[in-house]
């Protein structure tokens, strides 16, 4: 086992390595095209046997990606963004093809506006596609977790491909330590790929993918893996304990941070999560017993533990890095959903939506949704969901607005 | 080379076995079934099909398929990429020794020409440019047959259809697939029809015996979207080649060659009358204007060709 200096991009493609990758099916899109970079290069150098082939789509990415995998082969691929929401159709169809292989996605803000910087409604918009995610929050954690994403993929109860998505700039171009794990050792963690009776042979015709004709068959088949997915939460588990045994770093389904004798909560995804984590040793500190939670493993939701770590709680902060037009943070719904009814629920389960497009969550702005959701609990009532944006950055939009102004003006494209 | 295609002389040497199941939901009379029909026993069971949206992804509806081989259907824009990542499995696998020679299978493409003329024309182009070994059948019946032929970028100037209903039909001209698809410079491309299966066969066998893209186009008489008796459906199908509609040729080697060339041309209006989707053309009055365009059409491609020739 050896530690290297890798970005984000890096570990992804060091873990389609060790977990040797037979077919890579690839489109560039930034931030993501390091990771195919990095694979072609071995490739070419023959440090790995893999066979990479450019698509021109993400659509025709992932349709080859799944083809490939109902054929028997292990199979990885990396797309981001606008990428991903192009390739939507395919993720919906081969995750019913019940294809197990694994995409890593380097999160991305969506347009419009069109930005290259971080935020989780790429993903999101893929939650209910059949595809399970597992989000990171450090270069460690994209390679470890790819690793464990095929075990999750190829497992007979599961058979589903699974995204391990990581933060474009954050974590994507960001150099970290990471210990790259024995290639025999991850090889025989990993182990390979079965592929049972999912494949194409001359010897044993197989007709995947058939259409179905009324709600019976088709509600079958989605109830199927619905079910599988499902499954996925305590194959997890199990699959986190016997990479700490292997490898020594535990990668919980949620990760808890100074949260055992916590009464506050942050609730995080992703490497922002990281800027939380800060938050809540500075308030340590200052004597607040405040913990963080971040659930790595968002489908199958870890239901369970979420409503476990939740419970008997004073106050919860769920800082969504996405939003829900007309709704707002995806989190903060999946956890109110979570909590419905349970006795032990914290009475205080605030809304804050930040991050977007990369935007900087501040130490002060964690500050302040600490008294916040403190605040609440004198009062008993629940703020509404804030959006969080602070004046200075308001000026600065209004004089971006006033310099457009004036050009126009002196360009003569409007009146004085 | 040696032309495999020798292999079918003549009528004698079709396939004497039919492969494809009976018992499909096609309508009465389609073409495309047709034709797929006297491709399959040619191609055989040791292929698998991965198929876009159209009226073939009807063909296998769980738990039953009249096919003997293999099947995938993917989605409208995507088959060729489908084929590609089964291609690139097996040939990963045969690579690695993990099956046999014998347990390889030919990857085959069909979909309609709503697929191959427009939502699936890029990953057609990028299969072409890879060279991916596959074969791709589109069964072109000149419209979006499968949601009740609306018009197509495959339908031809005049026709009516569900979405062209006006006085001169389709405002539009049919998409020179043959040529875009020429233009990639991939292992074959062939038109055929259902009705002249021996023409038919012996492009099939000959592509089967290549390696590379092997691009084959079908024009396929669709009797429902056609509006013309499903009985009619071979006879459409012969005054297709007959009045030079449907040139059949095939390239190869950097050269396209007519397979046949209808030296005594019967006029359009044959085929033309045939079918309701141009009835307007005839009733209440005659659209000389409309049917001298169309037969003009006609006339100037098969003159290049006999220049060509020459």
């Amino acid at each position: 086992m050896k530690r290297t200096l890798l970005t984000g991009n890096g570990a992804a493609a060091w873990g389609a390595r060790l977990a040797a990758v037979d077919y890579i099916p690839a489109f560039p899109i930034t931030p993501q095209t390091e990771i195919i970079e990095t694979l072609a290069d071995w490739i070419d150098t023959g440090e790995i046997s893999g066979r990479l082939v450019t698509m021109e789509s993400e659509h025709s990415m992932v349709t080859a990606a799944g083809s490939a995998a109902a054929t028997g082969v292990r199979v990885f691929s990396a797309t981001s963004s606008q990428g991903l929401l192009y390739a939507m159709e395919m993720l919906y169809t081969v995750s019913g093809w019940r294809a197990p292989f694994v995409l890593a996605n380097v999160s991305r803000g969506l347009s419009a506006p069109i930005t290259l910087e971080p935020d989780h409604n790429d993903i999101l918009a893929a939650r209910d596609s059949g595809f399970l995610q597992i989000h990171c929050a450090s270069c460690q954690e994209v390679l470890d977790s790819t690793l464990m994403a095929y075990r999750l993929a190829e497992d007979e109860r599961i058979r589903l491909p699974v995204i391990v998505n990581l933060d474009g700039f954050y974590l994507s171009f960001t150099r970290e330590p990471v210990q790259i794990p024995d290639a025999d050792a991850a090889r025989q963690f990993v182990g390979s790929f079965d592929a049972e009776n999912i494949r194409f042979r001359a010897s044993a015709p197989e007709s995947q993918a058939v259409a179905v004709l009324g709600g019976g068959p088709y509600s079958y088949f989605r109830y199927e893996t619905h079910l599988a997915a499902i499954n996925g939460a305590a194959v997890y588990d199990e699959i986190a304990e016997e990479f700490s045994r292997c490898f020594g770093r535990k990668h919980d389904a949620v990760e808890a941070y100074r949260a055992d004798d916590a009464d506050y909560l942050f609730v995080m995804m992703g490497s922002f999560a990281s800027k939380a984590r800060e938050a809540v040793d500075r308030l340590r500190e200052d004597g607040w017993a405040i913990g963080l939670l971040r659930p790595r493993l968002l489908r199958p939701l870890p239901v369970v533990h979420l409503q476990k770590l939740l419970a008997k709680r004073k106050a919860v902060a769920v800082i969504d890095q996405n939003i829900s037009m007309g709704m707002g943070g995806i989190l903060h719904s999946e956890l109110a959903s979570v909590l419905y009814g349970r006795n032990d629920a914290p009475t205080v389960l605030a809304s804050f939506i930040g991050g977007l497009g990369g935007r900087d969550i501040s130490t002060e702005e964690f500050f302040e949704m600490a008294q916040s959701i403190r605040q609440a609990v004198e009062t008993g009532q629940t703020p509404a969901p804030r959006l969080l944006y602070t004046q200075t950055e308001l000026r600065e939009v209004r004089k971006l607005q006033a310099i457009a102004q004036v050009e126009r003006q002196q360009l003569g494209a409007i009146d004085d | 080379m040696t032309d495999s295609s020798d292999n079918i002389r003549g009528i004698k040497d079709l396939p004497s076995t039919h492969l494809l199941g009976t018992g499909t939901p096609m309508c009465a009379g389609c073409g495309a079934l047709e034709a797929l029909h006297e491709i399959y026993d040619i191609l055989g069971n040791k292929t698998v099909f991965v198929n876009a949206a159209g009226c073939m992804t009807l063909l296998s509806v769980y738990p039953f398929t009249p096919f003997r081989g293999s099947w995938l259907y993917t989605a409208m824009a995507s088959a060729p990429a489908g084929a590609q990542g089964i291609r690139d499995a097996l040939d990963i696998l045969l690579q690695q020794k993990r099956i046999t020679q014998e347990e390889d299978l030919e990857v085959v493409v069909l979909t309609g020409d709503g697929a191959a003329y427009g939502m699936g024309l890029s990953a057609t182009s990028g299969s072409m440019e890879r060279m991916l070994d596959y074969i791709y059948i589109c069964y072109d019946n000149e419209g979006y047959g499968n949601t009740g032929q609306q018009y197509s970028a495959a339908t031809p100037h005049a026709a009516r259809t569900s979405t062209s209903h006006g006085v001169s039909g389709f405002t539009g001209y049919k998409k020179n697939l043959f040529d875009i698809w020429v233009a990639h410079k991939p292992a074959y491309v062939a038109t055929v029809i259902g009705a002249d299966p021996l023409d038919l066969a012996k492009k099939i066998e000959k592509a089967r015996s290549m390696e590379g893209p092997r691009m084959i186009i079908a024009l396929s008489p669709c009797p429902t979207g056609w509006d013309y008796d499903p009985r009619e459906t071979v006879n459409i199908g012969r005054l297709a080649v007959k009045t030079g509609v449907w040139p059949l040729k095939e390239y190869a080697d950097g050269e396209v060659v007519h397979t046949k060339i209808p030296r005594q041309r019967a006029p359009v209006e044959e085929y033309l009358k045939l079918q309701g989707r141009f009835a307007h053309l005839f009733e209440p009055e005659r659209n000389e204007v409309l049917l001298a365009e169309i037969q003009a059409r006609v006339d100037a491609y098969w003159e290049k060709v006999e220049v060509a020739e020459k």
